[in-house]
């Protein structure tokens, strides 16, 4: 589904990532770890075609396609999902309206008729309960005056509501509280299937006791260093970065 | 005769020669106060950009175009006028194609008992008793060139009188149409609202255009509002891209008076907006609120004045602006706060998003304070589309103009929102949305 070969990529003149080579599986969990200032929101960000990152070489294409060539709301319709570590506020736009817009905008792509409102409301009253927000919350302003936690739990309600086949979630777990995090892992636990991929880009192992992943990437240095099975997310929460920085340096 | 001529000599010429066809032309009062204020403008001429009040705007295109004064009726078709109305139908309703009253074209006047919607033709003509201590006694419109002029030639408009205490349920509906198929074609007309003590009234004042003709529209806006009356007045300016047009508000709000002014701009080639508001009576609550998509050539001129003249008055104001294309606008937001004018509350804000690299805003938000203890707010802001939001739109599949008419329209609905008539607030959220394509092109 989604394969990165030798991945390089720079913000201005400094370069990022240094090589990351990646193949992910529909069906597939994988959890991207490493310390602040690995590469790791780089990665999604060069995924989803925001500005300011340039490629300076390798590949990335997806379904067979090349990532990127194409532009960001061509890579949402064809199945895309970022969720974003520091969602935008957006007063003045309803995330009801802002979903259907969406929601229509890829069905468009993929040549069906725009969904009635009745259908559409019923659709997202079912997704909002999956992710225990009231919903009162469709009608306010896009993430205006949300809490963190609100925050993310709308981006999970967002990818619920579009459905992608990749989900990509920058640091969704930060900033989160307990309760918070159970209920944006229930999101993404009850989305998981045989068809869909995700790539999970965290910190912190918590998030991983919850979604459990297929495998697991440190990413160090703007490389990936070691790839291993969910043990791998222990074995860093026991030993910090510390240990793997210090084996690739020697 | 007047084709020969130009500039200030035609309207004066004009003046001449309709001033004995003039409505009222038999009041000594009115014949007083046209005559005194054709005399200003002589005196004056046109403002220039020497005028500290016009130093963005020139009205050349005013003054250098051989208008004549439109002498009939456009033929307008209903099914066409509704199109070109923004606000539903529905409401009772008075109808002006170039200023003077088409009776065919207006609807219902249920009103509650005692309170009166007419023309100001008509109330001339059969008591104008009732006009004589309202036309055009605010003073500050008439001082200036574009007030003294309308004041001399306006031929028609619309009263609105509501009486001690009533309050009328619906809105009123004030519709003038600018129509020039052949020539250059200019209308002078006045809007005169008086809401005695207690009396509560919403008014919806559109122009619209008919044609692309070149058209200048002058218009004068009094309101006055009476001890606890309560206005909520509702201007929607859409005329075509050849329009010029000038409108000058006034209003005198008394004891606990309120207020709300609002003011959408999308048309015109050349528009000017001038509103003044004195707050006469303490406890009067007034909101100005602006609304401006300009684009293309487009050029646009707000000057509001807020008179805080007493204590305890609070004063909101807030206008925001969208610009594309080389369009450019001026905001001209003063306050004066007078001595022992005390607990005053005011604040003034002008927020712009620009679209476009060649859009130009000038912009002071301004106050004169003359009083200690007083709380006064001002602030404006310039600002682009944020590509963060661009993004983030983007990244849920919406394409590029999609996501920028969305986020303009947001910046927009903030205003929109503050519409208390809901069929109108209805309306003019889908013109946004209509808009906007063409905005962000």
């Amino acid at each position: 589904m989604l394969e990165i070969k030798n991945l390089q990529a720079s913000v201005g003149d400094k370069p990022i990532l240094k090589g990351i080579n990646l193949t992910v599986k529909p069906g597939e969990v994988h959890a991207i770890m490493g310390p602040n200032g690995s590469g790791k929101s780089t990665l999604s960000h060069v995924l989803t075609g925001r500005e300011g990152y340039t490629v300076t070489g390798g590949s990335a294409t997806y379904n067979g396609k090349d990532l990127f060539a194409m532009k960001p709301e061509d890579r949402a319709r064809e199945g895309v999902f970022l969720a974003f570590q520091y969602p935008v506020e957006i007063p003045g736009v309803t995330n009801k309206y802002f979903l259907k817009a969406a929601y229509n905008a890829i069905r468009k792509h993929r040549g069906e008729p725009e969904i009635s409102a009745g259908d559409f409301l019923k659709l997202i009253k079912k997704k909002a309960e999956l992710v225990e927000v009231d919903p009162a919350f469709l009608n306010r302003s896009i993430n205006a005056g949300f809490s963190g936690g609100e925050k993310k739990k709308n981006e999970i309600l967002q990818m619920a509501v579009l459905e992608p086949k990749l989900g990509l979630l920058d640091e969704t777990d930060s900033g989160l509280d307990i309760d918070a995090l159970k209920i944006v892992s229930k999101g993404i636990n009850a989305m998981r299937g045989p068809e869909r991929a995700f790539v999970l880009v965290t910190h912190y192992q918590r998030l991983l006791d919850y979604v459990v992943p297929d495998v697991v990437h440190v990413l160090s240095g703007g490389r990936i260093v070691k790839t291993g099975g969910k043990e791998l997310a222990l074995e860093l929460e026991k030993q910090g970065y510390g240990w793997l920085e210090q084996k690739v340096a020697a | 005769m007047p084709s020969v001529l130009e500039g200030k000599e035609l309207f004066l010429a004009n003046f001449k020669d309709a001033r004995p066809r003039l409505p009222g032309a038999k009041l000594p009062w009115l014949d007083k106060r046209r005559a005194e204020a054709i005399d200003r403008f002589a005196a004056a001429g046109f403002p220039t950009t020497e005028d500290e009040d016009w130093r963005f705007t020139k009205v050349d295109p005013i003054e250098k175009t051989p208008f004549v004064l439109a002498d009939r009726v456009s033929s307008v078709e209903m099914k066409t006028l509704a199109g070109l109305a923004l606000c539903p139908f529905g409401f009772d309703r008075l109808v002006f194609v170039n200023g003077r009253h088409s009776p065919e074209l207006s609807g219902p006047h249920a009103l509650p008992s005692g309170a009166r919607l007419t023309t100001i033709a008509q109330v001339l003509e059969k008591e104008p008793a009732r006009l004589e201590p309202w036309l055009a006694k605010l003073g500050q419109a008439e001082g200036r060139a574009f007030g003294a002029l309308n004041l001399a030639l306006f031929r028609d408009g619309a009263a609105v009188l509501v009486p001690k205490g009533v309050r009328l349920e619906k809105p009123i509906h004030l519709i003038f149409v600018s129509s020039a198929p052949d020539v250059a074609t200019m209308s002078h007309a006045r809007v005169l609202v008086v809401l005695e003590d207690g009396a509560q009234a919403s008014v919806v004042q559109e122009y619209v255009g008919l044609d692309r003709g070149v058209c200048f529209t002058n218009m004068v806006t009094e309101l006055l509002i009476g001890e606890n009356a309560g206005l909520s007045h509702y201007r929607l300016q859409r005329e075509s891209d050849r329009t010029l047009h000038v409108s000058t508000l006034q209003a005198r709000v008394e004891r606990n008076g309120r207020l709300s002014a609002h003011v959408v701009s999308l048309g015109g080639q050349l528009v000017r907006n001038d509103v003044n508001v004195l707050l006469a009576g303490e406890g009067a609550d007034v909101a100005l609120n602006g609304l401006y998509l300009v684009r293309g050539r487009q050029h646009l001129d707000n000057h509001t004045l807020i008179d805080h003249a007493v204590p305890h008055g609070t004063s909101r104001e807030l206008y925001k602006g969208v610009l594309d294309g080389e369009a450019r606008a001026v905001f001209n937001g003063s306050i004066i706060v007078r001595e022992g004018a005390q607990k005053t509350d005011a604040q003034v804000y002008n927020k712009n998003l620009l679209l476009s690299e060649h859009g130009l805003i000038n912009t002071k938000p301004d106050f004169k304070i003359h009083a200690n203890d007083v709380q006064c707010k001002h602030g404006a802001t310039i600002g682009q589309m944020s590509s963060d939001a661009m993004f983030y739109l983007r990244s849920r599949g919406l394409g590029e103009d999609e996501a920028r008419r969305l986020l303009v329209h947001a910046f927009a609905s903030e205003m929109v929102e503050r519409v208390d008539v809901e069929p109108l607030r209805e309306a003019l959220s889908e013109a946004l949305h209509r808009r906007l394509p063409e905005a962000a092109a």
